[in-house]
C-alpha cells in the first residue's frame, strides 16, 4: 500500500523527467486505442459509401444477366404490356408502370410545392419564434407516420372521400395515391426550404424593408430569388421521396397496370410492382430478373434526382 | 422634390418630443427631445450601446421588425407624427430612406438593385424601360458609379468592391426620391480611399437631402457634419453645431468622451 502512495506521489516529477516502466506502457495503450478508434470511425464514414456500391452491385448482378439473352431493352422500355406470369406469352413491358410512377409523383408534386414550400416561407418569416418550434415538430411528426399507416389512411378515409367529392366509383387512382405522397414528402420540403430562407442574411430583408417593401414583396422579390437553390434542392428531394415510396401507393393507387387518362383512373408504380410480385417470382426466373432491372431503373431515377438536388445545393455554398 | 431654396432653418427636418423607447424591460432611450435641420448632415455619437443606432432606426420605424420594441413620444418628420396610426410605414420609408453598416445590395444584378425602390412602389404598366433607364443612370451618375459601372449594369450586384456596393447602396434610394438619408456607420466595412469616397458623397448630396449619420469615429464627425449629436445611456446629452461641440463642449462629459477619456 504504501509503495503505491509513493508511486502516485511521484509519479508527475518520474514522468516529466524520464518516462518510466508505467508510464510508457500507459502511453503505449493509449496510442493504440487512439488508433483503433481512428479506424472505426473511419470504417464508419467509409460504410455508406461501401453500402451503397454494394446494393448496387447486388442489385445489378440479379436483373443485368437478362440483357445478355434475346431479351431486348427497348421493347421492355416502350411496351405497355405487363404479363409476368402469363403461360403462353410472357411479356415485360414496364411503360405503363413507368407512366404510372410519373403520373402519380407529378400530381404529388403540383399538390406538395405551393404546399409544402408555403409552409416554408410560413414557417422562416411568419411565425414567432414558438410558433415556429410548435410547427416544426408538428411537421416533422407527419414524416414520423409509417408509409403503411398512410395506406391505411389512403383506403379507409380517402377513397370514399373521392368517391363523394367527385362522384367517381373507384376512390384508389392516380388522386389517392397523389394526395398521400404530397402529404408524405411535404416535411422534406418544409425543413429543407426552411433551412434554404434562414441562410438568406437578414441584411437582404432589412435592405428591402426599409425601401418601403411589404412584407410579400421582401418574400417574392428577395427571399425567393435568393434562396432559388436551397428551394429548388427542396422540391428534388421531395420528388426523390415520392418516386420511391411503395407501400402508401401500393395501397392507394389500385394497383391496375394502366395507362392513366385522368387523375381518377387506378394506376400501378414501378415500386408497387416490385413490392407485390417479388415474393412470388422464383429465384433467379426471368420474372425475377426483370423486378430487378425494374430496380435498377428505381435506383437510376432517385440518384440522377437526389445527385441534382446535391449539385445544387453546393452550387448555393459556392457563391 | 421641394427645392433647397424653400429650406429655411425654420423648417426642420425630424423632431422628437419625449421620446422613449424599450426593447423588452430595458430601456434604451430616454426622453429624447431633438431638432434636426433640415438639408444638413447631422452625426450621432456616443459610445456602443448609448443608443444612438436605436435612435436612427426610430426614423424609419425599422427597429419594429423585432417584435419587443415598445416606443412612446412622438416623432415629427416633415411635420407629420410618423407614430400616428393613418401613417403608411410605406409611405415614410420611401421619404426615408437608410444606409446600413455592412454595404448590402440585393443578390440581383445592379440596374435591378437601383430600380428595385420603383419596382415595388408602382404597377408594372406604369414603368417603362426608358423611364427605368433614365433613373438608373441619373442614380448612378449622382453616386459618381455612371462611369465605372454603365458597361456592366446586368453584373450582380453582390461581386462589386465594397465600397462600389455601399455606394450603390445609396444610388438604390435615389430613385425613391427620399428627402432624409439616414446613415448607420457607413464607412465601418470601408477602407480610408472608400471612408473619404462616402464623405465626398455625403457633401455632395448635402442640401438636397437632409443626413443623418451614426458614426463610431470621432473624425468622421468632425470632418463630415455640420451638426454633433452626442448621446450617452440613452439620453440626450449634448446637440450643437460640430465646430462648438468640438471646441468648447458645454458639458463636461461631452469634453471627457470627445478627448478618449472612455468610449
Amino acid at each position: 500500500m504504501e509503495h503505491e502512495v509513493v508511486t502516485l506521489g511521484a509519479q508527475p516529477t518520474r514522468r516529466s523527467m524520464a518516462p518510466g516502466g508505467d508510464a510508457a506502457r500507459r502511453r503505449m495503450v493509449e496510442s493504440l486505442t487512439e488508433h483503433v478508434l481512428e479506424w472505426v470511425i473511419r470504417l464508419c464514414g467509409i460504410s455508406a459509401i461501401l453500402f451503397v456500391f454494394g446494393i448496387f452491385f447486388f442489385v445489378l448482378r440479379e436483373g443485368v444477366g437478362l440483357l445478355f439473352g434475346d431479351f431486348s431493352l427497348w421493347k421492355f422500355l416502350s411496351s405497355t404490356e405487363w404479363y409476368p406470369t402469363s403461360r403462353s406469352n410472357v411479356r415485360y413491358g414496364v411503360l405503363s408502370l413507368i407512366v404510372g410512377t410519373l403520373s402519380v409523383t407529378t400530381t404529388a408534386m403540383l399538390i406538395a410545392v405551393p404546399f409544402g414550400l408555403g409552409a416554408a416561407i410560413f414557417v422562416s418569416e411568419f411565425c414567432d419564434k414558438r410558433a415556429k418550434e410548435g410547427l416544426k415538430i408538428v411537421i416533422e411528426l407527419l414524416a414520423a407516420i409509417p408509409s403503411v399507416v398512410w395506406g391505411f389512411i389512403g383506403i379507409s378515409v380517402m377513397n370514399p372521400l373521392i368517391q363523394t367529392v367527385f362522384h367517381v366509383p373507384v376512390g384508389l387512382n392516380v388522386l389517392n395515391g397523389a394526395l398521400l405522397l404530397a402529404l408524405m414528402s411535404v416535411p422534406i420540403m418544409v425543413s429543407i426550404g426552411e433551412d434554404a430562407l434562414k441562410a438568406v442574411p437578414d441584411s437582404f430583408r432589412e435592405a428591402a424593408v426599409a425601401l418601403g417593401a411589404t412584407r410579400w414583396q421582401v418574400i417574392y422579390r428577395v427571399l425567393v430569388p435568393a434562396a432559388k437553390n436551397g428551394l429548388l434542392a427542396a422540391v428534388l428531394l421531395g420528388v426523390g421521396r415520392a418516386v420511391g415510396e411503395t407501400m402508401a401507393v401500393l395501397m392507394a393507387t389500385g394497383h391496375a397496370v394502366n395507362i392513366p387518362h385522368s387523375v381518377f383512373d387506378p394506376v400501378r408504380t414501378l415500386t408497387a410492382t416490385i413490392a407485390a410480385e417479388l415474393g412470388e417470382a422464383s429465384v433467379g426466373s426471368p420474372h425475377y430478373q426483370v423486378l430487378f432491372l425494374i430496380g435498377i431503373l428505381l435506383f437510376s431515377i432517385t440518384f440522377a434526382v437526389n445527385l441534382t438536388a446535391d449539385l445544387i445545393v453546393k452550387g448555393v455554398r459556392r457563391k | 422634390m421641394t427645392s433647397a431654396a424653400l429650406r429655411t432653418e425654420a423648417d426642420p427636418g425630424i423632431v422628437t418630443r419625449a421620446l422613449n423607447l424599450w426593447y423588452a424591460d430595458f430601456q434604451a432611450l430616454k426622453g429624447i427631445d431633438l431638432d434636426i435641420k433640415r438639408g444638413e448632415i447631422t452625426s450621432l455619437i456616443g459610445p456602443s450601446g448609448c443608443g444612438k443606432t436605436t435612435l436612427l432606426r426610430c426614423f424609419n420605424r425599422v427597429n419594429e421588425r423585432y417584435g419587443y420594441v415598445r416606443t412612446t413620444g412622438e416623432i415629427k418628420i416633415l411635420g407629420k407624427n410618423i407614430y400616428d396610426p393613418d401613417v403608411s410605414l410605406i409611405e415614410l420609408r420611401k421619404s426615408v430612406g437608410m444606409v446600413f453598416q455592412r454595404p448590402n445590395p440585393l443578390p440581383i444584378s445592379i440596374y435591378e438593385n437601383i430600380v428595385f425602390g420603383m419596382r415595388i412602389h408602382h404597377d408594372r404598366r406604369q414603368l417603362s424601360k426608358s423611364q427605368l433607364d433614365a433613373a438608373v443612370e441619373l442614380a448612378l451618375t449622382e453616386v459618381g458609379l455612371w462611369n465605372e459601372l454603365k458597361d456592366r449594369l446586368e453584373q450582380r450586384a453582390t461581386g462589386l468592391q465594397l465600397e462600389q456596393q455601399q455606394k450603390l447602396c445609396i444610388a438604390r434610394l435615389l430613385p425613391v426620391k427620399p428627402e432624409i438619408i439616414l446613415m448607420d456607420e457607413p464607412c465601418s466595412a470601408l477602407d480610408v480611399e472608400g471612408t473619404r469616397a462616402i464623405e465626398e458623397l455625403m457633401w455632395a448630396l448635402r442640401g438636397r437631402y437632409t443626413i443623418v449619420i451614426v458614426t463610431h469615429n470621432m473624425a468622421q464627425a468632425r470632418r463630415a457634419s455640420d451638426e454633433c449629436i452626442f448621446m450617452l445611456m440613452g439620453e440626450l446629452v449634448e446637440h450643437r453645431s460640430t465646430a462648438e461641440l468640438f471646441l468648447n463642449p458645454a458639458n463636461p462629459k461631452t469634453a471627457e468622451y470627445i478627448e478618449g477619456r472612455y468610449g
